[in-house]
């Protein structure tokens, strides 16, 4: 496949125009980290982010960061916490999930909406994109948004590019809030919980007056590989609540937080190093990655909290490995691909209130299936309005999202 | 003035035949059409411009709204939606030839789920309405605009509303799960739900902050948080803007984000102590409303640490709370800052513009500069933490060119919140008042983009039109690939 990385924005600009003169359709990538997710694009051309690259601006007394799409967000991390700062949703890096083998971009992860643990107290990926450029369709560079915490001047482009896959404009250069990183971190974990009383032990901390950042539940198997629990009889699963504060507030929290779940199982505090190293094994999803092979497929399911354990005993039913995030709305399920285990996990998720993702399968597959919900009529055609106002020829990512958009 | 455009000849020709229409369509009261009586829609929260509407519609259940949508749409019939009518920018100002829309009988609580953390309401209840039916168990909605008591969800939805506490706890966007909507075409679709990050398209993130041009939303599905185990609030007096402005910086480098930041200088100070007796320093030249959260001992380690700071920058004083009550005192003027500046002027306009934070202290002299050169009154009051300035001109309405000055010298200033690197609005709307401005902020494209937007919900521009875009340019039309 023919791929062009331009080195600034005007030369991608160009690019875009010359593809919509010859109604070419485009790949739009970053370091293709996430090629495998959602459905494969019938494109010539690859167009990708990955030479935009570097922090334009950080004033972390002013809370805001800008750099260019093709960074990584390795580097960006790393600019953040030399100011002792971090990125608010924690995105994942789902490379090893996904079976690729380059580091994520800030533009692909915004593009993706790809958000962490915390998304259930600081918010989604999109939540702190303070503005974005971006070339639309015709290859026109267009601004939104901009470096301000607060703004609601017009309509708000940036919410729209985000979560759109790169089907309705190339990101150029994302400007986020970013927010001092947490002084201590630690964990309370309740073990010996099924995965109902374990939802329910998350509702109770999410539920309680000490800000929880994180709460997931994995079953035995998934909690093997977790930093922090040797010792400890897990089965048939695990619940785990996080608090990040100073360093006396984690101490006072944590405390009372093993006391109020001390009615669900038996507690054990986990201190900040093992709680960090904790929290990003799920937050990439690795208690699912080292099992996944060519042959499987793996679903990110978006259900309400307390659906999540239905969602787990139909991922169970399938013969698929699964665990919770976000206190049981974020299920994560692997397992074998093939057409009947994904209509059955889909309906159990729309039956559950749910939306889902899927975030990997065989090439045929993917082609074949829905990767997102069906749209209604209504959501259709507002969807195809929105995709001709960015990109009228319908060349950025075409069929990455749905067939035939 | 901001000028409206010409209602359409044929539409104000159709009258009676539209109201008899309306009438069909909703039940017998909620047809408002007698001139005294649409007086009470006339204007919203910027009350220098008035118009009444052909008609006020005050439907009781989203199916009424879709049925009336459906029905202006194919007339061709201009829609106004509108809340409790608090917009501060001229959001739900009404034309003259349009159908304003009320959404104030809609305003029952239709599900509260503590174990999900969730609440769905229609979108005539009030803002602090919705914290009211959760307080009991704990929880709060937690975007709290200064109208909170008056202003509805659905007004939240269309204007992003921020508050006092946003810098902590985000803003409208960031706390909204699930939207019924009601399309220009009268068709009803539901949006996300109960659940974290919807699939496909942004939808709730592009409806939320559209002032009304995209859609009517008729029920809203929300976050609701538990609450912190106590908060305590302190203030903190300065000798000028740029210390109490780098007194600002300093916290926010300190790595501690206090859940309210409120910056007033001392115009705003003197007008507020006047009207509240909140025990403000009246000596000083700016004054920080600082509030953190926690248990008693994290309040007081918090509060400590900010009083560190705070002590960097030679205060004039520095009270800290030690109970509610005081805390309550210290909130009081900024709480009723609105009130306090009616009272010393006869009429104000409250800008919204946003500024990077470094930016605070020379902005804040530029403004007193052209305070002097306008010869018109600025009080100062906003949330420091996130750079969103609220001017209030000082000016009297009945005075025609003190008017124009003042629409002129806000004008400037939401010019120069640009010029240093923010924006026109960070919560109260473009609406009609900034519509003209728009061109300072975005380029010809940017503006064209958001536009085609705005077309492909809306093809025919009917709803809550000459607000948000400059007008001139015809609709553009958007053909599917």
């Amino acid at each position: 496949m023919a791929a062009t990385a331009p080195s600034d924005e005007a030369e991608l600009a160009a690019g875009i125009a010359a593809a919509r003169a010859a109604g070419e359709p485009l790949l739009i990538s970053g370091n293709a980290s996430k090629a495998p997710m959602l459905r494969p694009v019938q494109a010539a051309r690859t167009l990708s982010t990955r030479n935009l690259t570097g922090i334009t601006l950080h004033s972390p007394a002013e809370l805001v960061l800008s750099a260019r799409a093709g960074t990584t967000l390795s580097a960006i991390e790393e600019a953040l916490a030399a100011h002792g700062q971090h990125l608010i949703a924690e995105p994942p890096d789902l490379h090893a999930l996904l079976g690729t083998n380059s580091a994520p971009t800030i533009g692909g992860t915004v593009a993706a909406n790809l958000s962490g643990p915390r998304r259930i107290a600081g918010g989604a990926m999109r939540d702190h994109v303070l503005g974005i450029r971006a070339v639309n369709g015709e290859g026109t560079a267009i601004r939104s948004g901009g470096r301000v915490l607060k703004n609601v001047t017009g309509l708000d482009l940036c919410k729209l590019i985000a979560g759109s896959h790169g089907t309705l404009a190339v990101m150029t250069e994302i400007t986020l809030k970013v927010l001092p990183a947490p002084e201590r971190t630690g964990t309370i974990a309740v073990a010996g919980l099924a995965a109902v009383a374990g939802v329910a032990a998350l509702a109770a901390a999410l539920g309680s007056p000490y800000a929880v950042s994180a709460a997931a539940y994995l079953p035995d198997g998934a909690a093997e590989a977790l930093p922090g629990l040797a010792g400890l009889v897990v089965h048939p699963g695990v619940a785990l609540a996080r608090i990040e504060e100073f360093a006396s507030s984690v101490a006072y929290r944590t405390e009372r937080l093993a006391a109020e779940l001390a009615r669900f199982g038996t507690t054990r505090a986990i201190d900040d190093s093992a709680s960090r190293a904790l929290w990003r094994t799920i937050r990439d999803a690795l208690p699912l990655a080292a099992g996944v092979g060519e042959a499987d497929a793996v679903w990110r399911i978006s259900v309400p909290p307390s659906q999540g354990p239905r969602l787990a005993a139909a991922a169970t039913a399938v013969g698929g490995r699964w665990f919770m995030d976000w206190g049981g709305g974020l299920v994560w399920v692997a397992a074998p691909a093939d057409e009947a285990r994904h209509r059955s996990l889909t309906e159990a998720a729309h039956a559950a209130g749910g939306v889902w993702m899927l975030l990997r399968a065989p090439d045929a597959l993917r082609a074949s299936l829905s990767a997102l919900p069906p749209l209604s009529p209504a959501l259709e055609r507002l969807t195809r309005r929105v995709k001709a106002a960015f990109d009228p020829a319908g060349i950025l990512n075409p069929g990455r999202m749905y067939a035939g958009i | 003035m901001i000028a409206l455009p010409e209602p359409k000849a044929a539409i104000m020709a159709r009258r009676e035949a539209i109201l008899a229409d309306l009438a069909r369509l909703v039940e017998p009261d909620a047809l408002i059409s007698e001139p005294h009586c649409l007086r009470a829609y006339e204007t919203d929260g910027l009350a220098v411009y008035r118009q009444p509407p052909l008609a006020v519609v005050l439907p009781a259940t989203t199916e009424e709204v879709a049925a009336v949508l459906r029905y202006c749409h194919d007339g061709g019939i201009r829609v106004v939606p509108r809340g409790a009518g608090t917009s501060l920018s001229g959001g739900a100002l009404p034309l003259a030839d349009a159908v304003v829309i009320g959404l104030m009988r809609m305003n029952r609580i239709l599900a509260i789920d503590y174990a999900d953390r969730v609440a769905t309401v229609q979108a005539g209840v009030t803002n602090l309405g919705i914290t009211g039916a959760v307080s009991g168990q704990g929880f709060f909605y937690a975007p709290d605009p200064s109208s909170q008591l008056a202003c509805m969800i659905g007004g939240n939805i269309a204007m992003n509303s921020g508050g006092a506490h946003c810098l902590k706890y985000g803003v409208t966007a960031n706390n909204v799960l699930g939207l019924t909507i009601v399309t220009i075409e009268g068709e009803i679709v539901r949006l996300g739900g109960t659940h974290l990050d919807a699939a496909g398209y942004d939808w709730l993130g592009i409806l939320t902050g559209s002032e009304g041009q995209l859609a009517i939303v008729t029920e809203v599905t929300v976050r609701i948080l538990r609450s912190a185990e106590g908060s305590r609030a302190m203030l903190a007096a300065f000798r000028s803007n740029e210390v109490a402005g780098a007194c600002v910086a300093a916290i926010i480098g300190s790595g501690i984000i206090p859940v309210a930041l409120e910056f007033m200088d001392r115009p705003a100070i003197h007008a507020c102590e006047d009207f509240a007796h909140a025990g403000y320093p009246l000596d000083a030249e700016a004054m920080l409303i600082i509030e953190v959260e926690g248990s008693a001992a994290e309040q007081e380690d918090l509060l400590a640490r900010l009083g560190e700071i705070v002590g960097r920058f030679d205060p004039l004083s520095l009270k800290i709370a030690t109970t509610a009550e005081e805390s309550a005192a210290i909130w009081k003027g900024r709480k009723g800052a609105f009130g306090a500046i009616g009272r010393i002027s006869p009429d104000y306009l409250c800008m919204d513009g946003v500024i990077p934070t470094s930016e605070l202290s020379s902005v804040l002299h530029r403004i007193g500069e052209m305070s002097r050169s306008f010869g018109l009154g600025v009080a100062n009051i906003f949330h420091a933490g996130d750079g969103n300035l609220h001017p209030l001109i000082l000016f009297d309405a009945n005075d025609r060119e003190s008017m124009a000055k003042a629409e002129k010298f806000g004008a400037e200033i939401l010019k120069l919140c640009v010029a240093v690197g923010g924006c026109l609005t960070g919560e109260h709307g473009v609406g009609v008042e900034k519509r003209e401005l728009m061109g300072e902020q975005f380029s010809a494209a940017d503006l064209d983009q958001q536009r085609r937007i705005k077309s492909a919900f809306d093809p025919e521009w009917l709803l809550n039109p000459s607000k948000v875009f400059p007008l001139g340019a015809p609709p553009p039309v958007i053909h599917i690939a």
